[in-house]
Parts: C-alpha cells; structure tokens; sequence
C-alpha cells in the first residue's frame, strides 16, 4: 500500500451545493416560516401580528380540531391496523399454503390482483368510489335495491360517513403490507418451521412465533409508513366527503387546508400543520431509534 | 383415495375460493368503472350497472375528453412528472456523491435531515409555498409544482442513493482516481454508469410519484389548462353535473394511464417496492 493514498474526502460538499441550497429554499424555510406564521394571527392579505400561543390554546378547545384528530385515529385503523393484520394472514396463508401446495403462479396472481388498487392515485381511488357510492344511481345501492335491501347515503349520512371511508381505505391499502410481508417471508428458514413441527406446534403457534418474529422489521415498516400515510391523508377526505357532512369526517390535514385556503385562518392552519408535523416527527425519531436499537442487538 | 387426500383437495378448494371471492371484491371497482363507462345513459338506466354493455359505446369517453381537454392533462402530467424525475435524480446523484462516495463531515447529520425533509407533511409547507409562488410569479406554473416536487423527491432519492453507494467498491474509485480522473469525470463517468440500475428505479418511482401527487399542485395550480390529471378529474367530479356514465368514463381515465405504468414498470417496482421497505 502506498504510503499516501490517493485522499477521496476532500473537495466534495461543492457537490451537496444545489441539494442543500434547494432543500433549504423549497423545505426547511417554507417549513420555518409556517412555524412562524403559527404565532400570529393572518387572514394571507395584510400584515400578520404576533399573538404568541393563542392559536394553540384556541386548538387545545376547538371541538373541530379534536374532531379532526379523532376521526385520524379511525383513519389509523382503516390504512394501518385492519391492512397489517389482514395483510400478515394473507401473506403467510399465500406464502404457506397456496404457493406450497397449488402453485407459485397462482399466489402471485392472486398478490397482484390485491395490489392492484395500489397503483391508483388517491383521488382516482376516491374519484371510482363516489361513483359506487352515488346515492341515486350508485352501484352499491343499486344492488342493495336488487337484494330489497335499504339503500343508504353511504358518504352523505354523517353516522356511517366515517365507515364508508374507512371501509374504502381497507381496499386501497391491503396490497402495500401484502406485497412486503410475501417478501419479507422469503428470508424466514424453512428449517424452522420444520424444528417447530417437529416439537408438536401447530399453525397459530407457528404464526405467531416463527413468521410473526422473523418478519418483525418489515412489520415494523409497514406500520410506521402507513401511520405517516393516514397522518397525512387529504385527497381521499377532499374527493370523498370534503370532511363532511357537517365535520363528521373531518381529518388534520382537510382542516389545515380550510383554515388556510377556504377560511383565511392562515395562523390557525398554520398551527394545526405544525401539530401534524411534530407528531409525524415524534413517530419518525421513535422509529429510527428503535430500528438502530434493532440493528445493534442484531450485531451483537 | 384416502381421507386425508380428499381432506386436503376440499382445503385446496375452499382456499382458492375464498381467496377468489375476495380477489372479486377488490377488482370489483375496475372492472365495474370499465363496462360502465361504454354504456349509453339509457342503458345504464334500464339495465343497472351490473349488465355488460350492448356496444362500445364511446361517446361518454370522448365527450369527457373533450371536455376537460384531457389531451392537455396527459401533457401536463407527463411533463411536470419526466422533469420532476430528470431534475429529482439529477440532486440526488450530487447529494449522494457527496455523502456517500466522498464522505463528507457531518454526512449523518445531512443524512438525516434528508430522512426528516422526507417525512414532513406538505401541508406545513403549503402556506409558505403558495405565497412565495405568488411572489415570484410562479403561481399557476407546472414550473412551480416542478421545483417543488424535485426537491421533494431528492430527499428520498438522496438517502437511497447514499446508502448505495456507501457500500461501492472503493478500489474502483481509487483506481479511476490513480488514473488521473477528478471528481466530475469520476461521478460521470464511474458512478452514475454503474448505479444505473438504481437510478431506473428511482426514475419510475419519482415519475409516478409525481403522477399521483394531490394536495400541493392543487394548491399551487388553479387555472385548468395547467392541471394535471388526477387533479382535474378530482376537481371536475364535484363541479358538473355528470351522469352516471360519464362519470364512470371519467373515472376510468383517470385509472387507465396508471394501469398502463404498472404494466410496463411491474418489474422495476416490485424490485422497488420491497427495496424501499429495508431503506
């Protein structure tokens, strides 16, 4: 080896240049200043004043603003909680069973086919359920007719407005944590769910001990990203229900926007915007952290 | 035949059955937007949506089309989503050679600025934004929505690409370097050719990305000869007075340029998808 090596780190942050001056121009200081706008009160045309924390304590007893967050958390359990659980069944019952004994085309068609609402943008996905929802001429109530069955206003009664949300947003999500939970699975030895059989355990025991534990990171994954997702969910809110009837649907990130574009709240959007920031970030750290902690205990 | 072959032929059965039954309930809404949008209004009328249609009937697709000069969304869309993922690698590959060929101080620290950069919602960026876009005369420009969504995206791209090329063969770089290779010539010539494939990846994710984003062209583009796609058809459902079948050929608009992209980049994003999963 020589005894001056060719030196590869000097020179090269003129290349980090365009990327950090364009991530502080488009990012880091809109995101600064929507702090900053959060400490006054502005209607986006005259002069913003200073009002310090009133927006904050104005939230701390906005029922809407509670509302919003309440109705996030059913949002949570439609695109977070129902497609992991669904998704973990799915997958090792594709995985296990149907790839095992009828055919690795076959789960694969059938992974695909589950995708598939995946690769639609939300508001067409929303766009295509209106459309089946239409009181009046919909499908679903069509049908409901056929079977003499009440025909409902699925998105414009504000007790199931809610439900018929979340029920779309099970459709759309179920294929994200399918397709990486069949991966993830492929890197689980098969030895030992062999050693398991071996010792008398039967499916759930195999399950929950074997496929649940070895897939952890993934699961992981899948649960941070689709909370970040329903944290920040908008465009389904907007083409589905615009948050209503009244405020029945209602999510953070809709509120935000009425506040700032629809109200001329700008302060007051600006301080629900900084709430769902913190949040996400809070969840990010958490993240990142345990993973890390994940990565050490697995080195050693 | 024994009893336990004929036990596991009936779980077979029910197994694909019950797997079909559900496939049906998730492809329902394709497939029921497609035949629906080749309907007359009569014919929906008469026969329900579940009929399939006598013809194919096209008038309710052109007439959206034309309507919403939909020729113009397809542009729209393809130009701020090419430019979104030419620009968007373009930062990326220079933050990456910084931070993961050359190593710079405080790599971390830019790292996960980057990851947080990434994860921040666009609402508490939307205010900021839109004024700025007012200000400097870029409001209701695909410019706008370009600028915004490369940098948005190079802050995925940066961390992929720097986790990438943290693990290229440093002897290759040392070697190009003997060889009297600066920098530039090492990123265009060494680098970039090599990650190749990893850039084909992120030019698709980016691009459909792009393609699917909501909330900030939205805000940021509001005269409709600049929408792009899903916003148009989002914003245009609420607004006329559509019936059935125009709706549902709106709809199926809507859905088939990305149906399109799937098939064409099936592979490239289920290597990605699962790639993006153990980031």
């Amino acid at each position: 080896m020589a005894v001056k090596s060719v030196s590869l780190d000097r020179g090269y942050w003129v290349f980090l240049l365009p990327g950090a001056v364009a991530l502080l121009l488009v990012i880091i200081i809109p995101f600064l200043i929507n702090v900053g706008i959060s400490f006054t009160a502005w209607n986006g045309i005259t002069e913003p004043t200073w009002i310090g924390l009133d927006n904050y304590q104005k939230a701390a007893h906005d029922k809407t603003f509670w509302m919003s967050f309440q109705n996030n958390l059913y949002i949570i359990v439609a695109m977070t909680i129902i497609p992991t659980i669904i998704g973990l069944f799915l997958a090792a019952f594709l995985y296990d069973f149907v790839a095992n004994k009828i055919g690795n085309r076959v789960a694969s068609v059938f992974r695909a086919g589950y995708y598939l609402p995946q690769i639609l943008p939300v508001a067409i996905a929303g766009v295509v359920w209106r459309w089946i929802l239409q009181p009046r001429w919909g499908v679903l109530n069509w049908l409901l007719d056929q079977v003499g069955m009440e025909p409902r206003n699925w998105l414009g009664d504000a007790d199931i407005a809610i439900y018929s949300v979340m029920g779309i947003m099970v459709w759309f999500q179920i294929g994200y944590p399918l397709v990486i939970f069949m991966a993830a699975l492929q890197r689980v030895d098969p030895e030992l769910y062999e050693a398991a059989s071996v010792d008398g355990a039967n499916w759930l025991e195999k399950f929950i001990h074997i496929t649940i534990h070895q897939i952890r990171p993934e699961i992981f994954v899948v649960v941070l990203m689709t909370l970040i997702h329903s944290l920040k969910i908008f465009a389904q809110i907007f083409v589905l229900t615009r948050g209503g009837p009244g405020r029945a649907t209602i999510v953070p990130s809709y509120f935000a926007y009425q506040n700032f574009f629809e109200k001329a709240n700008v302060g007051y959007g600006a301080t629900i915007a900084t709430i769902m920031t913190v949040i996400i970030i809070l969840l990010t750290v958490l993240f990142i952290n345990v993973q890390s902690r994940q990565e050490l205990r697995e080195a050693a | 035949m024994n009893a336990s072959l004929v036990l596991e032929r009936f779980n077979k059965s029910l197994a694909l059955l019950l797997l079909t039954a559900l496939l049906i309930v998730m492809l329902f809404p394709f497939a029921i937007v497609t035949i629906n949008a080749f309907k007359t209004p009569a014919e929906y009328a008469s026969n329900g949506p579940l009929s399939l249609p006598g013809g194919l009937y096209t008038d309710g697709l052109r007439d959206f089309w034309d309507r919403v000069d939909f020729t113009n969304k397809l542009i729209n869309s393809t130009v701020i989503s090419v430019s979104v993922a030419v620009a968007g690698i373009g930062l990326s590959l220079l933050n990456a050679f910084a931070l993961g060929i050359g190593r710079v101080r405080g790599r971390v620290w830019f790292l996960i600025f980057f990851l947080m950069a990434n994860t921040l919602p666009q609402e508490a960026l939307a205010y900021p934004l839109y004024y700025f876009a007012k200000s400097l005369g870029l409001y209701n420009t695909r410019l706008s929505v370009i600028i915004v969504f490369s940098v948005i995206q190079s802050a995925f791209g940066t961390y992929l690409l720097t986790s990438v090329f943290s693990t290229f063969p440093r002897e290759i770089l040392e070697a190009a370097r003997i060889d009297g290779c600066n920098k530039v010539q090492l990123l265009l010539r060494i680098v970039t050719p090599i990650s190749r494939p990893t850039l084909s990846v992120l030019f698709v994710f980016f691009f459909i990305w792009t393609w699917n984003e909501f909330f900030l062209p939205m805000i940021l583009l509001v005269s409709t000869s600049n929408q792009t796609v899903p916003l148009a058809i989002a914003v245009l459902q609420g607004q006329h007075n559509m019936d059935a079948t125009t709706s549902s050929a709106s709809a199926l608009l809507g859905i088939l340029p990305c149906v399109i992209f799937f098939l064409l980049f099936q592979r490239t994003l289920t290597k990605g998808i699962t790639a993006g999963s153990v980031k």
